[in-house]
C-alpha cells in the first residue's frame, strides 16, 4: 500500500518520579506515566488522518513523536520508508525532516514576537541555507494575506491571521506532510471555517498529507479521511470517517459521540457518561476503559484487548462486533 | 406581574483609553426569568463576558457602567456601593468562571471555602455550615462528600473542581447564576456531566442562569433562549430553536452555517469573510455591515436599532425571512 507514514507499536513513557531526595526520604518508588502505549497506524499519501481523544489520551505526544520533537521509548515512526530514530545516513534523515512540518494550537505562543513575519516564515528554509528571496511574500499571498504583511510583527495580526502565518511557515520548506495539533481550537467559529477551508485547499493544490490532531468531533468529521480514536494512550478504534460516524464499534467512541453537544440537540436530555479519565500513572488493568464501560465483563479487567479487524474498522474491544 | 430575576436595560459599559472611549457593551437589554437558562454567544471580544461581569459588579477599572439599568428581582443594583454589592454577590448572585483552578483558593480546603461563603451570607453555626457544605457538594455530584470536604483543590480533577466551583456558587442559594464559559476548559464527557448538572439545578431550584459560551452546541442543548452578541451589541435575541434554525440576523445565520456540522457532506465550509472589527475602529453603520453579504447603503450609514427583549428579534435593517409585522422597533 502507499503509506507515507507508518507508526509501529509506538510507546512513550515519561518519568514522573519525585526528585531523588524526596524519594529517599519519603521511600517512594520511581513512577512512570505511559502517555502512548503500543499505537499502530498508517497514513496514506495525500490523505487526512485524524487522531481524536480527550486530554491525556496521548494525541499530542504522538504528533510530537511523528515530527521528531520527542523520541519514542519503543516502537518506530517510518516516514517514506525511513525510520528516523535508527537511520544512520544523516542526509536521508535531513531530507525526511524537511518533508514534515507542524502547525501548533496556539498562534499567539508559536510565533516569535520579536521577529518580522518575513523572517518567521522563511526560517525553515533559511535554517537549511536555502534561498529565501521573495519566499515569504509568495507564501503570504498563498494563505490569503498580502505580501505587504511581511514587514509587520505578529502582534499586528488577529488570531486567525496568525494561524495563517503559521500555515505559511509550515509550507516554506515545501513539505509533504503537515502535523496539525489542534490548529483551530484557539479560533472563533467564523475564523475556524476560514482556516479549515484554507487547509483543505492547500491539501488539494499541493498534494499534502495531514496528521490532524483534535478533540473536536465536528471538525474531525469535516476534515478527516480516516480517524483513530485514542483513550489513555491507546488506540481503541480506527475507521474511515463515514464508517466511524455511522457505526462506532468501541463503547468509548459511542460514549464520545453521545456526549458531544449537538447544534441541533435542542433540549436534548442525555444521560451523561459516568466517571472521568483515570490516572495515567496507574491505569486500570486490562482494557483501560472497563471501569466506565457500560458493557464491561470480568474478562475486560483481566486482559488487554488486541486490535481486531471488523470490516473496515480496527477496534480494541473484547465485545465489539 | 412577577419581575424577571434579572433585567438588563440599555446597559452601556465604557472604557476610556488614550485613543478615545471604547464601548465593549453597547445598549444591551435582556431579561432572565426564574428557572430559565439564557445563553449568551458570540466570538471573542463580542462583549459577552463583559456583560456578565457588569451584572455581577466585577468590572475591572477603568471599565465602568455609564448608562442603563440592571434590575435584580425588580430592584436596581447598577448604582449600589461596592460593599452593598459584595453582600449581594454569593447571596443572590453566584458566578462560575471558566477556569476552576484559578477560581479556588489553593491554600484553603474545599470545606473551608464553602463554610466561609455560607457563614458570610447566612447566619448559621459552624456545624450547620459544615452540614450545608457537605450537602452542597453532594448536590453537585461529588462522591464521598463528607470525606472529601477536607481536601485541597489540587486533589480534585478538573471536572470535580468545576463541580466544587458550582457548589460554591450555589451554597448561599442565589436566585441568579452567571456561568462564564463553565465547560470550555473541560473534556467532552465531563462537559456533558456539567451541563446536565446545570440544567438539573435550574429546573429543580428555579435558579435563573446566564450561560456565557462560544459553543453553539452547548447553547442548543442547554439554553431556553439565546442572545447573540457582536461587537458589543445584541445582534439577535430569542428562543433558542428559532434563533438557531431560522436566524433573522445574517451574522447568526453565517455563524450557524460555518460550523462544520451544518455543512456536513460539503467539501468546503461556508465562511464569513473578514473578522470582527476592533472596538476602536467600528464601522459607522451596522457593525456587521462590512462582512455582511446583504449589506446595503442604509446598513453602512445608519447604526441598527437596539433590540428590546421579545421573541426572535434581530438588530438588522433587513432581517432574513422577515415580514412586516415582525419588524424591529426603532
Amino acid at each position: 500500500m502507499n503509506a507515507i507514514i507508518k507508526v509501529k507499536n509506538l510507546t512513550r513513557v515519561f518519568d514522573v518520579s519525585k526528585p531523588w531526595l524526596n524519594r529517599v526520604i519519603e521511600r517512594l518508588p520511581k513512577s512512570y506515566l505511559t502517555a502512548v502505549s503500543e499505537v499502530d497506524f498508517e497514513i496514506q499519501r495525500n490523505s487526512v488522518y485524524a487522531l481524536v481523544g480527550e486530554s491525556g489520551s496521548g494525541k499530542s505526544t504522538i504528533g510530537k513523536m511523528v515530527v521528531g520533537l520527542l523520541n519514542a521509548s519503543s516502537g518506530a515512526v517510518e516516514v517514506d520508508g525511513i525510520d528516523l530514530s535508527s537511520e544512520q545516513d544523516a542526509e536521508k534523515v535531513d531530507a525526511v525532516r524537511s518533508n514534515i512540518q507542524m502547525i501548533f494550537q496556539d498562534p499567539f505562543a508559536s510565533l516569535n514576537p520579536r521577529w518580522k513575519v518575513r523572517d518567521i516564515i522563511a526560517e525553515p528554509v533559511a535554517a537549511r541555507g536555502g534561498d529565501t528571496k521573495g519566499l515569504s511574500e509568495r507564501l503570504l499571498e498563498q494563505v490569503g494575506l498580502s505580501a505587504a504583511d511581511a514587514d509587520k510583527y505578529p502582534h499586528e495580526f488577529s488570531g486567525g491571521q496568525r494561524q495563517r502565518i503559521c500555515i505559511a511557515r509550515s509550507l516554506a520548506s515545501e513539505p509533504k506532510i503537515i502535523v496539525c495539533d489542534e490548529p483551530t481550537s484557539a479560533l472563533d467559529v467564523s475564523v475556524q471555517s476560514q482556516v479549515l477551508n484554507l487547509m483543505s485547499d492547500l491539501q488539494e493544490d499541493l498534494g499534502l498529507t495531514y496528521l490532524f490532531i483534535s478533540h473536536d468531533l465536528t471538525v474531525v468529521q469535516h476534515m478527516a479521511d480516516k480517524i483513530g480514536v485514542l483513550y489513555l494512550g491507546r488506540l481503541v478504534e480506527e475507521a474511515p470517517r463515514d464508517v466511524l460516524f455511522s457505526s462506532p464499534k468501541h463503547p468509548y467512541t459511542q460514549m464520545l459521540f453521545d456526549a458531544a453537544p449537538r447544534i441541533d440537540g435542542f433540549g436534548r436530555e442525555v444521560e451523561p457518561p459516568k466517571g472521568e479519565i483515570p490516572d495515567a500513572i496507574n491505569p486500570p488493568s486490562g482494557c483501560a476503559f472497563h471501569p466506565r464501560c457500560p458493557m464491561a465483563t470480568a474478562d475486560c479487567s483481566k486482559s488487554r484487548p488486541e486490535m481486531r479487524k471488523i470490516g473496515d474498522t480496527r477496534v480494541a474491544c473484547h465485545l465489539a462486533e | 406581574m412577577q419581575h424577571p430575576i434579572l433585567s438588563v436595560r440599555n446597559l452601556v459599559v465604557e472604557i476610556p483609553t488614550r485613543h478615545g472611549i471604547l464601548r465593549p457593551v453597547d445598549q444591551v437589554s435582556y431579561d432572565i426569568h426564574a428557572g430559565e437558562i439564557l445563553g449568551v454567544v458570540g466570538e471573542s471580544g463580542a462583549g459577552k463576558s463583559m456583560t456578565g461581569n457588569a451584572v455581577i459588579g466585577l468590572l475591572d477599572r477603568p471599565a465602568r457602567i455609564t448608562s442603563g439599568e440592571i434590575l435584580l428581582s425588580g430592584e436596581p443594583i447598577h448604582n449600589k456601593r461596592p460593599d452593598e454589592l459584595r453582600r449581594l454577590r454569593g447571596k443572590t448572585m453566584g458566578m462560575i468562571f471558566q477556569d476552576p483552578l484559578t477560581s479556588l483558593n489553593p491554600l484553603l480546603t474545599v470545606g473551608e471555602q464553602l463554610t466561609e461563603t455560607i457563614q458570610e451570607h447566612l447566619n448559621v453555626s459552624n456545624a450547620e455550615a459544615q452540614d450545608r457544605a457537605v450537602a452542597a457538594l453532594e448536590e453537585v455530584g461529588i462522591p464521598a462528600a463528607r470525606a472529601r470536604i477536607n481536601s485541597y483543590p489540587h486533589e480534585f480533577s478538573g471536572g470535580m473542581r468545576q463541580r466544587v466551583v458550582i457548589a460554591l456558587a450555589l451554597c448561599a442559594e442565589p436566585d441568579l447564576i452567571i456561568a462564564d464559559e463553565p465547560t470550555t476548559a473541560l473534556d467532552v464527557s465531563v462537559q456533558a456531566q456539567i451541563i446536565a448538572l446545570l440544567k438539573r439545578l435550574c429546573r429543580e431550584r428555579g435558579v435563573a442562569v446566564m450561560l456565557v459560551t462560544h459553543d453553539m452546541g452547548v447553547i442548543a442543548e442547554a439554553a431556553d433562549r439565546v442572545a447573540v452578541m457582536y461587537a458589543g451589541r445584541l445582534a439577535e435575541l430569542g428562543p433558542v430553536r428559532d434563533v438557531l434554525t431560522t436566524a433573522r440576523h445574517p451574522y447568526t445565520s453565517g455563524l450557524m452555517a460555518s460550523t462544520p456540522l451544518a455543512s456536513q457532506g460539503q467539501k468546503r465550509l461556508r465562511q464569513i469573510p473578514g473578522s470582527m472589527p476592533r472596538l476602536g475602529n467600528l464601522p459607522q453603520g451596522c457593525a456587521f455591515s462590512p462582512r455582511c453579504e446583504f449589506a446595503q447603503d442604509k446598513c453602512r450609514a445608519n447604526p441598527t436599532p437596539h433590540i428590546q427583549d421579545g421573541d426572535g428579534r434581530a438588530a438588522c435593517w433587513f432581517p432574513l425571512s422577515a415580514n412586516s409585522e415582525q419588524e424591529v422597533d426603532a
